[in-house]
């Protein structure tokens, strides 16, 4: 069995990958949430690399000539899906902080109303 | 007897609003004024408390969509039965509110949007702006088969059950022509009444050239998504 410099730099960078990963949510900056796709891809490329007769034989499938480079296009479509992703993300994230700044403003408003004596009616169920 | 809010969405209208507020006011003493000051620099909201008018001032400058947005909210919390949209740049003319005003306490329709193309004023855009107004009319008149001359006007009127829908729907730049188009999927009928509009007062429109490319990609954009999209009322 021969093992390429390449297979052993791509076992240690998948590797470093995930430990990295889960190190960042072991010490709480990363949320398992948000951490879910990283630890597929790093675990998907480290199954690929260690595991060369199935890197060749999807390489052979795809016609890809060089089949360490196979890495390189499952690592971009992994990190394609992980920034799209995070643009879900922070769209959710921009509404939520659009509400909470309008429920602010709204509530700063109503306080001074109610601390001046004003009194209206006032609905909780919108 | 309907309780009346007018939202006057402001950003920098320190110049103009003290004049518009006076207006309103003396247009339609009934009412409730909110100006919505959307992060202003300057004494824009100082102005408006000290003329004795609800004022919410967000945080920081949020967009005219969410400045709108928050009027309705707060329309809808405080039960307003009918809200009216009047820019704080004094290009809506107080004088013509009752205008917008009688079909919806008439109940003959949901939403009365102040057009100043059908025939009243002179109202004289640029070219390109021209051409821009041309398309989002003629693409609304098409979703909504029926003709709508002026899509981009904010000098509208809405009763109740738009108050309650837009505080949950509204788009967060370059509302209007959006707002209309999910008024129209939701179910709401709307009607353009003629309004004869000023130049404004002071301040500069929200549009600069530089956004227009930006504002018309937004709006086509947002339009076609929201054919795709399912509007609960």
């Amino acid at each position: 069995m021969n093992i390429q410099l390449i297979q052993i730099v791509a076992i240690i960078f998948s590797l470093g990958i995930f430990v990295g990963i889960v190190d960042l949510i072991r010490r709480g900056m990363l949320k398992e949430q948000y951490a879910i796709l990283w630890l597929i891809s790093a675990i998907v490329l480290l199954i690929l690399s260690v595991w060369r007769q199935l890197l060749d034989r999807i390489a052979y499938v795809l016609g890809v000539a060089y089949a360490p480079s196979l890495l390189f296009l499952v690592a971009f479509v992994f990190l394609l899906l992980i920034v799209l992703h995070f643009s879900v993300i922070i769209s959710n994230i921009s509404e939520k902080n659009k509400r909470l700044s309008q429920e602010i403003a709204i509530l700063k408003t109503m306080f001074e109303q109610y601390a001046k004596g004003e009194k209206n009616e006032y609905r909780k169920d919108i | 007897m309907n309780k009346v809010l007018v939202i006057m969405p402001a950003y920098n209208e320190a110049e103009s609003i003290q004049g518009v507020i006076a207006a309103v006011k003396k247009e339609i003493p009934q009412a409730d004024i909110l100006v919505i000051n959307d992060g202003s620099r300057d004494t824009t909201s100082h102005i408006a408390k000290g003329l004795g008018v609800t004022v919410i001032d967000l945080p920081y400058n949020m967009g005219i969509g969410a400045a709108m947005q928050t009027g309705y909210r707060y329309a809808a919390r405080r039960g307003y039965d009918i809200a009216l949209q009047v820019d704080a740049d004094g290009q809506h003319p107080p004088d013509q509110i009752n205008y917008l005003l009688s079909p919806i306490v008439e109940q003959r329709t949901d939403v009365v949007i102040g057009s100043r193309f059908l025939g009243k004023g002179k109202y004289h855009p640029s070219f390109v702006r021209n051409i821009g107004m041309k398309i989002f009319s003629t693409l609304v008149s098409l979703i909504m088969g029926k003709r709508v001359t002026d899509t981009t006007s904010g000098f509208r009127a809405v009763n109740k059950e738009v108050i309650r829908f837009f505080a949950q729907n509204y788009s967060e730049d370059y509302p209007e022509v959006e707002a209309v188009v999910l008024l129209h999927k939701a179910g709401f009928n709307i009607i353009e009444v003629p309004i004869k509009m000023e130049a404004r007062a002071g301040g500069k429109s929200s549009i600069t050239p530089l956004h227009a490319i930006y504002y018309m990609v937004k709006v086509l954009l947002a339009v076609f998504i929201d054919m795709l999209k399912r509007v609960e009322r």
